[in-house]
């Protein structure tokens, strides 16, 4: 016990003396346990919102339709009275017209109901009333979007003359357009947890997206825009199964020509889309800031390692043993990073919510994440596992230094790079004396250079993203999938806030990291630029080696991040490679060596400042 | 102002102060010091008199607090960070106790490292190296890290490096301190071929021995001179003899 105690009082009392650094290695493990938090939260949330809406809309387990035309087909109907088919609702008949508000004209499905609500799939209301004449009720993600409210005017327009597929939109075909069809009144809006098989949804759609717009209206009024846009979309009916679990099987047995079914399981994972790529990128975020930390980590110990080699031989010639050295110097870090473990939890369960937001088509909450005993188990776990394996190398090999050399405090031997040397004798001296230096600790230039690497490559993939999601905004009128996950292209916004969120928290992660490789460089120079400047090189001149030899790794590590950036986006996106132009990846590239020039600059300034008498007379005291 | 042709280096009322009020303390107070082309003057005194402190402002190391260093009639004392460097690139040549070579660089590597910073050309550098690893008797240690050769060898590597860009005045500080009778002797025989090429030479030591080497002898005790004693210098034999190391 008094071992133990002895042990934690040498600990604290060491973190007192260094506080920023203590604040580092904090801030380095929370990032990435909040990270890391927040992805195995995500556990088990992705169904949550859909099983919500599904169970207050008495949601259909197979959704069947057809395409084109006025006429009811017979192989529909059939479907009411096959095996396993408990329930049913519709044939409903849809048309596709333009929703004109504001002058803006977007097509959306109008779909004819009945006054009465339905025993299966009958949309729930989160504002006014179900269909009336001359109503419409509109979809909750869509009237988000286009800013509606019960009591709102908007128009319900076939657009004909130029387009000639169902619901075209205005512009493509060519050719005068006309608006016929009358004026609605938004009398209620709500949320389903149907979803129109494909492909009808993507012809609802000119630009080809996946989901279009709902609104619901009459039967009657359905008809009249179905005649006036030449042909109603189709008819769809909504099953309920003896047995939802099978709903898929049943969809794919009695899938054939012009008749399409989608399962609610296929419905639920369109939905849990969002959330997963979500986790995807946050997972693997948290593993490359998890890989970040545990270089801060590993930064900050061997620089502390080199400051605190007179201390070991202190602690040694008082009688410490070698254990209760490596005890002492483990139970610092392990001390912090349960600290910082604990704050990521915290961190990370507040904001998973914000992140699984299930949008404004689905009803309920997400459901609080699940921060059992297996997550905060697996973070705890994480963060001091980073502490250890970046600790335990250097701890032991500083409690097994002699004392006499500790006491003198002689510094680790640096490596000898004999091509380095070589090749910088012909260079100015800056960069003669940065390549030397950089070749003197290879260990700590290729955990600079990955660092760098994983900055630049999340930086490259969010690029990536969002020209991806440009691309997809500007070819197409509403965007993608809003109808099931809210306002916008959620896919793509969703995953570009994670994916900010993450990059921010990388950002800084990997600015803490370039100050503590930058910190461990001059402390580790000091000796070397003082002898330097003793010699003849300019303050000046050290200062600038300083900066070459942070740029050196960093160049390699930032070259290498653009193929990192495409591979991350590639796992997680899977969308297909829209790569950055040209000019913003040389930005990318260019603003991190800067950045890193800037860093190192001010502490190579610092060191510069100090007198070279000073540096070398207390190599010697 | 205009110094004697014959005066290579010259300090009036340099000072060097740490601390103020109660705590202030003068590491270097009012020197008054004149040294002579081809000289070689030994600074003596107990460990904490200022002899390293007064060194390091001689080179231009540190800044003095007060007072005016004049070196080769250009007054040194006010020069700027770069300027100093400057000075200590051409003119100035350092030996250090701990001698302060660099572990990850062999003899060679050490020796030439000046002439590169002041922007000779590598083959120079390296030909420069040669001769003074040469002259120094460690041409076949050239490709030695510093780790593998004795303290006497590294100490001549460190003298051989303080004579890489020809300097006028060589300053070295302790340079036997760290050494035992025969790699002393080594430095000693060193020191005086070097005298004999009309080298400048100012050594700040606490060891008789070394001091006894000198054309003229200073006494410091607590930052100020308190003696000073001209010497005849001698034959390498006779001061091996007078320092008691045997030839």
């Amino acid at each position: 016990m008094g071992r133990l105690l002895l042990i934690a009082r040498l600990a604290v009392k060491d973190v007192r003396q260094n506080p920023a650094e203590a604040v580092m290695l904090l801030v380095a493990i929370v990032a990435a346990t909040t990270t890391l938090t927040v992805a195995l939260a995500l556990r088990g949330v992705t169904n949550a919102p859909y099983e919500a809406t599904r169970a207050a809309t008495a949601g259909p387990d197979v959704v069947a339709a057809v395409q084109q035309g006025l006429r009811l087909p017979p192989e529909l109907t059939a479907l009411e009275h096959a095996p396993g088919v408990v329930d049913s609702s519709g044939p409903y008949l849809m048309a596709t017209p333009n929703l004109v508000v504001d002058g803006h004209s977007d097509p959306v499905i109008a779909e004819g109901r009945d006054p009465s609500d339905a025993s299966v799939d009958q949309p729930k209301l989160t504002a006014g009333h179900w269909v009336i004449k001359g109503g419409v009720v509109v979809e909750r993600s869509l009237a988000e979007l286009l800013n509606l409210k019960v009591g709102d005017r908007v128009g319900l327009d076939a657009l004909v003359g130029g387009g000639n597929g169902p619901g075209g939109g205005p512009g493509p075909g060519g050719g005068p357009l006309h608006a016929v069809g009358p004026s609605f009144t938004v009398v209620g809006i709500a949320v389903t947890a149907a979803l129109q098989p494909p492909p009808l949804s993507e012809d609802a759609h000119p630009s080809g997206f996946p989901e279009a717009g709902l609104v619901w209206v009459t039967r009657s009024a359905a008809s009249q825009l179905a005649a006036a846009t030449g042909g109603g979309l189709g008819y769809t009916l909504n099953l309920k199964l003896a047995d939802p679990s099978g709903a898929s099987t049943f969809a794919a047995e009695h899938q054939r020509g012009g008749l399409f079914l989608i399962s609610w399981q296929a419905i639920a994972a369109k939905d849990g889309l969002v959330v997963s790529i979500e986790r995807a990128i946050l997972l693997t975020g948290s593993t490359l800031l998890g890989l970040l930390a545990l270089a801060s980590v590993a930064l900050l110990v061997g620089g502390r390692m080199e400051q605190q080699t007179r201390r070991v031989g202190l602690l040694k010639a008082v009688g410490a043993t070698p254990a209760l050295v490596t005890g002492v110097l483990l139970a610092e870090q392990l001390v912090l990073a349960l600290v910082a473990a604990a704050a990521g939890l915290v961190i990370g369960w507040l904001a998973a919510p914000l992140l699984t937001n299930p949008g404004a088509s689905l009803v309920g909450a997400p459901g609080a994440p699940t921060l059992d005993l297996a997550t905060i188990g697996i973070v705890i776990g994480v963060a001091a596992a980073v502490a250890v394996v970046a600790t335990i190398v250097p701890a032991v090999r500083a409690s097994r230094t002699s004392t006499v050399s500790a006491l003198v405090d002689a510094a680790r031997a640096p490596r000898r790079a004999r091509w380095t040397i070589a090749l910088s004798a012909r260079l100015p001296v800056p960069l003669l004396i940065g390549m030397r230096l950089a070749g003197r600790r290879r260990r700590r230039a290729v955990l600079s250079a990955a660092t760098v690497a994983i900055t630049v490559g999340s930086l490259i993939a969010m690029l990536m993203f969002r020209e991806h999601a440009n691309s997809l905004h500007t070819s197409g009128g509403l965007g993608g999938l809003y109808r099931f996950s809210g306002p916008g292209d959620p896919l793509w916004e969703r995953g570009m806030d994670v994916l900010l969120v993450f990059t921010i928290a990388l950002v800084l992660l990997a600015l803490v990291n370039a100050i503590l490789v930058t910190w461990a460089t001059v402390q580790d120079a000091r000796h070397a630029s003082a002898i330097e400047r003793a010699l003849g090189a300019s303050p000046e001149q050290v200062g600038w080696a300083l900066v070459v030899a942070q740029l050196l790794p960093a160049l390699p590590g930032a070259i290498l991040g653009v193929p990192v950036g495409v591979g991350l986006y590639d796992a997680v996106g899977r969308h297909g490679s829209t790569l950055p132009s040209a000019p913003a990846l040389l930005g990318v590239l260019v603003v991190t060596l800067l950045v890193v020039a800037m860093l190192t600059s001010i502490p190579a300034r610092i060191g510069a400042r100090t007198s070279v008498a000073v540096i070398l007379q207390s190599e010697l005291a | 102002m205009n110094e004697r042709e014959d005066v290579i280096l010259s300090a009036r009322g340099l000072r060097k102060e740490y601390g103020s009020g109660e705590s202030l303390v003068r590491a270097v107070d009012e020197v008054e010091l004149e040294v002579a082309r081809g000289e070689t003057l030994a600074v003596m005194g107990p460990s904490g008199c200022g002899k390293s402190t007064l060194l390091h402002l001689l080179g231009g190391l540190d800044r003095p607090t007060g007072g005016e260093l004049w070196l080769n009639g250009r007054r040194i004392d006010e020069l700027s960070e770069r300027a100093s460097a400057q000075l200590r690139r051409h003119e100035v040549g350092f030996v250090f106790q701990a001698y302060h070579l660099m572990d990850e660089l062999t003899a060679q590597e050490n020796v030439e490292l000046p002439a590169l910073l002041a922007g000779r050309t590598p083959r120079a550098s390296r030909r420069r190296a040669e001769e003074l690893l040469e002259q120094v008797g460690l041409a076949d240690r050239a490709q030695h890290l510093p780790s593998a050769l004795s303290g006497g060898q590294r100490q001549r590597v460190a003298i051989a490096r303080a004579l890489a860009n020809e300097p006028q005045l060589v300053l070295a500080d302790e340079p036997t301190g760290n050494l035992d009778s025969a790699a002393t002797l080594e430095v000693l025989r060193l020191f005086e071929t070097l005298h004999a090429t009309g080298l400048t030479l100012l050594v700040v030591t606490h060891d008789e021995r070394i001091a006894a080497t000198a054309n003229r002898l200073i006494s410091m005790r607590d930052g100020a001179f308190v003696d000073e004693t001209r010497l005849t210098g001698g034959t390498m034999g006779t001061l091996a003899d007078l320092a008691g190391l045997g030839s």
